[in-house]
């Protein structure tokens, strides 16, 4: 079989098995966020915490509660690695240098999960596990919260409430990351992957040549790492790494776990609506972006033009045999187009079109399908954008939902919307006016500069994947990424929460004939123009002279 | 002051929940995994895949590190172990080096460095395996993105069959058996990509060859 038909069959397993996932996993997230009665482990967490869960909270109280944890959890963790030499299972590992301990404490907690730590090298198990692998399991539960009570904001009517934060942070982690992740780490040791407490092994190889290799608690890692899209690798090598991708099943499973819950949140957002027809809309949008990125990255990947490529015959460098082309574009595409960031294969060695894929991929603001929660409320904040543009044009007050998007809405949706752009253009340009950042690249010329413009894009967008060349490890690069991924991430949160804060006090108005149809094909391509218009506008310039120049 | 108020209890509340998820994310959830995976069938894996040979620990099946065979310093051709892809971090040849740190070169394909990277390993290999150039396939001239990368493409293990065979003073046809016994092609006939593992390979041709 030829490797573009086998590939094909790899993306059908894909699809399949994300489909069948599609009703069940959708239905019951809808289900956990609605239900009433809390679980006993659920009434020893809040009571140990001392939170009411059956109080409601106003947008204003529901973002401190956010930006209170978030805070909280940023200091412990940056306290944990500076703490390091007197945690246990740290083999001799330091103290993290502030700078690094600094981002690598935001870089988690805003699920950006990006690293300018070799993580076999720095960080001891006790760091990775009570450390990061919480904010896997946390930084994505936020995520969802935050989407679901922007939904909640259309659901409800005249009322200043959206739900409680630590119920919607506490249910999406023990109902729905936690028994996923548990029984995905499990399988993936059965895979190969390793789940081990030891330092490393120590092998003599058929040479006579002693060398260590090193191992880490990766599984129960590993499993969280895709499923909450996150993206941080145990190994400096991230799932291209053996031990935490050994082969072909595991790769596919673990694109799988990535993709899961950001396309099963459609389902649950139709299904919190009353209205499933409006979440296949926004699945067909993340659906189309992602095959055509797919299918441009794999072209891209499989007709290399750069000299080295060529020389080498294809485009192998920085890419696992076992997995191939085909699995590596697969991953590269749906690893950008969520906020994961974990990669298979080095997205800085791709071609100039395969790696700028990756990169547009971030700068549509991932929403192809987007990060767990991230991805629902990015889209659902295009999505006002779009019907306001449409109502724009008749000249009619545009309602989505049964919701009026009026001067409030709209400035808030505006404000998600235009945070990112912000954040990436002004820190790569601020990057480039520094005289010494050339010397912190690998490469020279457009793909130099992609590779600055890659870092603010990932760290902006909370993604995480790197252009890896770049070396990030100057106080100003992990300054100015630490603040990208905070505004990055929290201003569209505050913006989302007033405008789902707006929405709920509303009534309902009922449909009429001038309202735009949002449950309907033509939406899909509204939508879909309004994701690459906006994106288009914003970074065209930027992009035309990074990885544009080089492909042509 | 109202919402300063406001963010500090709920930041207080907010290190109360943390402690509690680290307990249960940080501390249970990890051990108990790594509790299942001491079961039979799953420890070996879970502790790395290890290959024991004579007693020792002779690699992981997981894991390709470059072996080196000293003559091969004085004579490239008189080199008797099958090599895998080159690492990036290699600072000479195509490796070994450091196996503690994994990653990749993140050099781009229009990169002058790594052209000129490619084309001296090129014909190093040529060199070794007294070929063209032109049939070192793309694989062998490319670092993987682990470093650690154990497969080569079954054209890179063909390429090497005919200087391992007479340099273990054994029969062509008997390593290429060898070799299709430690390829493998894509599971289900659709996933990844067909590999032949260097690590077991070499075990094997040790083994064969007696010594």
């Amino acid at each position: 079989m030829s490797p573009f038909v086998a590939g094909l069959g790899q993306v059908g397993l894909l699809v399949m098995a994300l489909a069948a996932c599609y009703r069940p996993l959708g239905d019951h997230m809808a289900r956990v966020y609605g239900a009433e009665g809390h679980w006993r482990l659920e009434r020893g967490i809040y009571r140990l915490a001392r939170v009411n869960p059956d109080s409601e909270q106003r947008w204003t109280t529901y973002a401190a509660a956010v930006l209170g944890f978030s805070f909280v959890s940023i200091v412990l963790l940056y306290l944990m690695q500076r703490l390091q030499p007197l945690l246990p299972l740290g083999f001799g590992r330091g103290a993290v240098e502030p700078g690094m301990a600094f981002n690598t404490a935001v870089s988690f907690v805003t699920n950006t999960n990006w690293q300018s730590y070799a993580g076999e090298e720095v960080l001891g198990h006790t760091v990775q596990m009570a450390g990061l692998t919480v904010q896997n399991f946390v930084s994505a539960a936020v995520g969802m919260a935050v989407a679901v009570a922007l939904v909640r904001g259309f659901v409800r009517a005249r009322t200043d409430r959206l739900g409680n934060f630590w119920v919607d942070l506490t249910r999406g982690t023990v109902r729905i990351l936690l028994p996923i992740a548990a029984i995905a780490a499990i399988l993936l040791v059965a895979l190969g992957t390793v789940m081990s407490l030891a330092r490393g092994i120590q092998v003599v190889g058929v040479d006579g040549i002693t060398r260590t290799i090193a191992l880490a608690p990766t599984a129960s890692q590993e499993a969280i790492k895709e499923l909450g899209t996150n993206g941080g690798g145990i190994f400096n090598a991230n799932s291209a790494h053996p031990f935490e991708n050994p082969n072909a099943w595991s790769n596919l499973f673990e694109n799988f776990l990535l993709l899961l819950v950001p396309v099963a949140l459609t389902r649950t957002f139709g299904q919190m609506v009353g209205d499933r027809k409006q979440g296949y809309v926004l699945l067909s949008v993340m659906g189309l972006l992602w095959t055509v990125m797919l299918a441009a990255s794999w072209w891209a990947e499989t007709h290399p033009n750069g000299v080295a490529s060529l020389a080498a015959g294809a485009a192998m460098e920085g890419k696992e045999v076992r997995f191939g082309i085909p699995a590596s574009v697969l991953w590269e595409v749906s690893t950008t187009g969520t906020s994961t960031g974990a990669v298979n294969s080095m997205h800085d060695s791709f071609t100039g079109l395969g790696g700028g894929v990756a990169l547009l991929n971030m700068l549509l603001g991932e929403v192809a399908p987007g990060g767990v929660g991230a991805g629902l409320y990015g889209i659902l904040v295009l999505a006002v954008i779009a019907v306001f543009l449409a109502g724009l044009m008749v000249g009619r007050t545009p309602e989505y939902l049964g919701k009026k998007l009026g001067r409030r809405e709209v400035t808030a949706a505006a404000i998600a919307m235009l945070a990112m752009p912000t954040v990436v253009l002004l820190g790569t340009g601020l990057a480039l006016l520094l005289p010494s950042t050339p010397d912190f690249m690998t490469n020279t010329g457009s793909h130099g500069l992609a590779e600055v413009l890659y870092a603010y894009g990932s760290a902006g967008n909370n993604n995480g994947s790197a252009f890896a060349g770049m070396t990030v490890t100057s106080d100003f690069f992990q300054a100015t990424l630490g603040v990208a991924m905070l505004l990055g991430r929290f201003l569209p949160i505050l913006a989302v929460l007033a405008l789902a804060g707006s929405l709920a006090q509303q009534r309902r108005v009922p449909a009429t004939a001038g309202t735009l149809p949002t449950g309907s094909p033509l939406f899909v391509g509204m939508l879909t123009g309004t994701v690459v218009l906006v994106a288009a506008l914003t970074f065209l310039p930027a992009l035309a002279l990074g990885p544009i120049a080089e492909a042509l | 002051m109202k919402y300063l108020n406001n963010l500090l209890r709920q930041a207080g509340a907010g290190l109360r929940i943390l402690l509690v998820m680290t307990v249960l994310t940080g501390v249970v959830y990890p051990l108990a995994v790594w509790g299942v995976s001491r079961l039979p069938g799953l420890g070996g894996k879970a502790e790395g895949s290890v290959v024991v040979a004579g007693g020792r620990a002779a690699g992981s099946e997981l894991i390709g590190i470059d072996p080196v065979d000293p003559r091969a310093a004085i004579d490239p051709t008189r080199d008797r172990w099958f090599h895998t892809r080159p690492t990036a971090i290699a600072t000479e040849g195509l490796g070994p080096d450091d196996v503690l740190v994994s990653g990749g070169s993140n050099r781009g394909g229009a990169d002058k460095g790594l052209l000129t990277e490619v084309e001296r390993r090129k014909a190093h290999i040529a060199t070794r395996e007294g070929v063209d150039p032109k049939q070192v396939p793309a694989d062998a001239v490319t670092a993987s993105a682990s470093g650690l990368d154990p497969h080569i493409s079954p054209e890179y293990a063909a390429l090497q069959v005919r200087r391992v065979a007479r340099e273990n003073g054994l029969p062509e046809q008997r390593v290429r058996d060898l070799v299709t016994e430690h390829t493998r092609g894509r599971a289900l006939g659709v996933l990844g990509a067909p590999g032949v593992n260097v690590t077991t390979l070499n075990l094997a041709i040790r083994d064969e060859a007696g010594r």
